[in-house]
């Protein structure tokens, strides 16, 4: 038995904080346009990641035709081809997900949870959006300029990559994607450091790091290693941008293009995927963590029970991201390194898998038991599990140097990272979108709309993804344009990918019913009221839905206990918001 | 990419340390319904928020000049590395940055004293000290590609170019913030706190940049080599 005192009169008085700087916008521009409000902002990130998201979406229905249907589209020649394949990553990996984690969820989430009237840095959040969105136009540029947009893989290797054999290589291509993705990561450390100094300093009283939702730990943590894993995607941009334009030759060897010698020499390829793959690693639990993090509090609040494990759960998600530093190179297992290496480096991609594995037990034992509501949001979570959990095993297949080698360039990669860093995340995004929308905008998301889109996704992306780890496994090669006769790949093996393609076009098109829905809620949805969930987070006990500038009305929130206090024995609703004073001033007893 | 290893520890390090006063070992379940503990940080903020995100930022371009640092020594050990000599103006330059850093931590002890009559002066000194290692950096380009060591002939050149150049875009971001605080401390209705944490400001991120420029000194002078060789000895 633990006594536990409480503050002797319950309630205690609000923090004395000095008065917040409060941006006031003057106009309709400032408010809504030019606005320093991190839940504009937040929108404003939203919907610029969603419509570029949409743009890789057509490019991948493209892929997929050609791959299907193999020279009966004339305009899809290779260097399109290769071209869909160049943005289609890039925009996904870090135009959209990235983005939309961090910019999105974390200008909305981070203030509103965590009990701030807003970011720290009013300011550099404005301008990390408007630098982002120049980062987003520089990048769509690259369609309309002669050559077209980088054909070099969203890997951009060199010495490919600045290469007129690439689409784009010797022409503005490659310059747009490496200058596009210098700005996005200059916008980004400026909203970066608002997220991270929000989360230091900008919480209300009461609320201690381990009373925070797990939503905030894990963008906490993605935004921090973010920091330090994208000035490496920046050194190697600018290393390649003076390689091409002034003839340095960091990563340039000797070569020859086209018959004729060019006066790069000695450079070194290998060196620029150690930069890439340092920042491309972390890149990957900078999507997941926040998602790990949204998905632990969609299924605590929608299976009405507190989440099992929290402290687990904080401790996971901070190794990960130690971790995740430490694996970079099992991107290379086929750079030709020393096997020391790839030892060591397959060691520790395969000890990730125990914080993520202790994650995925504790969301499964939060649900044990739990009174599971099978809303919108939590279909989408535990799709993710599954998902996750599907994506993950194969990783840790390809984790092994002997596994990945033969099966490096094939299908089979391309399904593992499909599903363990697309499909997962991008359900999680629209989890937390049916979860969140009711307080962006005040009216719930169409139930009926949202279980056809949620079936179709679901359903249509394991038809996808599954087969093509079969393809793999037959040695179907990713990143080929056309097959054509080839011995070891059946005429069955075509069909599925007819089949697959097919599939692509039915989840893309799915997704417009999403997009109706965003737009159809607005204006006809039911009404939502402030806390529709019955959740305990701070965001949902804002005296206004949407929340209005400042966020809280007069006084700021007090907590008094950790995000997670769903059916307590003994209380008469089964959630207590953190908000909520101790009921009377009684020693209570809890059991330990 | 040991370099950059050795940077992550040391941040790892003050994450672990910090994390440690974080009571990760409390079991927020078992808390309901306690009021927070009356010493609670938010009370007494500890340190202005600006700061805090300065200190952010410092690790940021920490890891960026780490990871260049990193790069260097990668690309070094290829046969077509030749050293390039370091121009004797380098040296001056070494001095005017650290005679830069010291007008601004005289600056800052003059402003946290509340002696603001002094404050422009030192202000002034530090902002054209600064300006003048601008110009004698790119004076020391100018005599390098004079003696025919240009960008593209050889790596150790394109990397010394890279190298200032992106320290030199650093201290010219200082500047501006620099210039701002230069500014205000004419203008009367400032208040003076304020006033003191710009200085403040100014002052550690310009001793952060002379650390930078140290070492990226030490390691164009190759003084670093002998080291680098017996790590790699180590390590091999």
């Amino acid at each position: 038995m633990v006594e536990i005192p409480s503050g002797s009169a319950g309630a205690v008085p609000a923090a004395e904080v000095e008065d917040v700087e409060l941006y006031h916008p003057k106009s309709w521009w400032t408010k809504y346009v030019f606005s320093q409000d991190a839940k504009i902002i937040a929108v404003q990130y939203s919907l610029t990641a969603i419509s570029i998201g949409l743009v890789a979406l057509v490019l991948s229905w493209l892929m997929r035709l050609q791959l299907a249907f193999p020279g009966y589209f004339a305009f899809i020649d290779a260097n399109h081809y290769y071209q869909f394949i160049t943005m289609h990553g890039m925009i996904m990996v870090i135009y959209l997900l990235t983005a939309l984690f961090l910019g999105g969820f974390g200008n909305y989430l981070i203030p509103l949870m965590l009990g701030a009237r807003d970011m720290v840095f009013p300011y550099a959040n404005m301008l990390s959006y408007w630098i982002y969105l120049l980062a987003v136009l520089i990048l769509v540029a690259g369609f309309f300029v002669p050559g077209g947009p980088t054909g070099a893989g969203w890997t951009l290797y060199p010495p490919q990559a600045v290469l007129s054999g690439t689409p784009g290589g010797s022409d503005w291509g490659i310059l747009l994607m490496l200058f596009s993705l210098i700005v996005f990561i200059i916008g980004f450390t400026m909203g970066g450091l608002n997220y991270v100094v929000t989360v230091l300093q900008g919480r209300a009283r009461g609320m201690t790091l381990m009373r925070m939702p797990l939503t905030v730990w894990g963008i906490f943590t993605a935004t921090v290693m973010a920091l330090l894993a994208f000035p490496a995607l920046f050194v190697a941009c600018v290393m390649m941008l003076f390689d091409r334009l002034l003839g340095t030759s960091f990563f340039m060897p000797a070569i020859v293009e086209m018959g004729e010698q060019l006066q790069h020499g000695g450079g070194s390829p290998i060196l620029f995927q150690h930069l890439f793959w340092f920042f491309g690693h972390p890149e990957v639990y900078i999507v997941a963590l926040p998602a790990f993090g949204i998905v632990s509090d969609l299924i605590s609040t929608h299976a009405r029970k507190n989440i099992f494990g929290y402290r687990m759960m904080v401790w996971a998600i901070v190794v990960i991201g130690a971790l995740s530093f430490i694996v970079w190179a099992h991107h290379m297992y086929v750079s030709g390194m020393n096997p020391a290496f790839g030892f060591f480096f397959a060691t520790t991609t395969l000890i990730i898998a125990v914080p993520t594995a202790i994650k995925v037990y504790n969301w499964v034992l939060t649900l044990w038991r739990g009174d599971i509501h099978l809303t919108l949001p939590m279909l989408f979570a535990l799709a993710f599990i599954v998902t996750f959990v599907n994506g993950g095993l194969t990783g840790l297949f390809l984790g092994n140097v002997v596994v990945d080698v033969p099966l490096s360039d094939t299908l089979f990669v391309v399904a593992h990272f499909h599903m363990v860093m697309g499909v997962a995340p991008i359900l999680v995004i629209f989890g937390a979108i049916y979860h969140w929308y009711p307080k962006v905008t005040g009216r719930m998301l169409d139930d009926f709309l949202g279980h056809i889109h949620f079936w179709i996704t679901f359903l249509g992306t394991y038809a996808i993804f599954f087969p093509m780890h079969y393809l793999g496994l037959l040695g179907m090669p990713r990143r080929y344009h056309e097959l054509g006769d080839t011995v070891f790949v059946p005429p069955s093996a075509n069909t599925l990918n007819v089949f697959i393609t097919v599939m692509a076009l039915v989840v893309g098109a799915a997704q417009i019913v999403f997009l109706f829905n965003l737009v159809w809620s607005l204006f006809k949805g039911r009404q939502a009221g402030g806390n529709p969930w019955r959740a305990t987070t701070l965001e949902w006990q804002t005296p206004q839905t949407p929340p209005a500038h400042g966020n809280w009305g007069r006084d700021l929130p007090v907590v008094y206990r950790w995000a997670y206090d769903y059916s307590v024995p003994g209380s008469a609703e089964d959630f207590i918001p953190q908000t909520q004073p101790p009921s009377g001033g009684l020693t209570r007893e809890v059991v330990a | 990419m040991n370099v950059v290893l050795i940077f992550l520890a040391l941040i790892g390090g003050v994450v672990i340390w910090w994390l440690a006063g974080q009571r990760l070992m409390s079991k927020p379940w078992l808390e309901t319904g306690t009021a927070p503990p009356a010493t609670d940080r938010q009370e007494l903020p500890s340190e202005p928020a600006v700061k805090i995100g300065l200190f952010v930022f410092l690790g940021v371009v920490g890891a960026l000049f780490s990871l260049s640092v990193s790069a260097y020594f990668m690309r070094m050990a290829s046969a077509d590395w030749w050293a390039t000599p370091v121009p004797r103006l380098l040296w001056a330059n070494t001095a005017v940055l650290v005679l830069s850093s010291g007008a601004l931590e005289w600056a800052k002890r003059e402003a946290r004293h509340d002696r603001m009559e002094s404050l422009p002066l030192a202000l002034a000194a530090a902002f054209s000290l600064a300006v003048l290692f601008l110009i004698g950096q790119i004076q020391a380009w100018r005599e390098l590609v004079s003696a025919g060591y240009v960008l593209a002939d050889n790596p150790a050149n394109s990397f010394f170019y890279m190298l200032t150049g992106l320290h030199g875009l650093h201290i010219l971001g200082g500047l501006v913030v620099l210039g701002r605080t230069t500014v205000r401390v004419f203008a009367a209705d400032v208040p003076r706190d304020r006033l003191r944490l710009s200085v403040d400001l100014s002052a550690i991120y310009s001793h952060f940049m002379l650390a930078v420029w140290l070492l990226l000194f030490v390691l164009f002078a190759g003084w670093a080599n002998d080291f680098i060789d017996l790590c790699r000895q180590l390590i091999s």
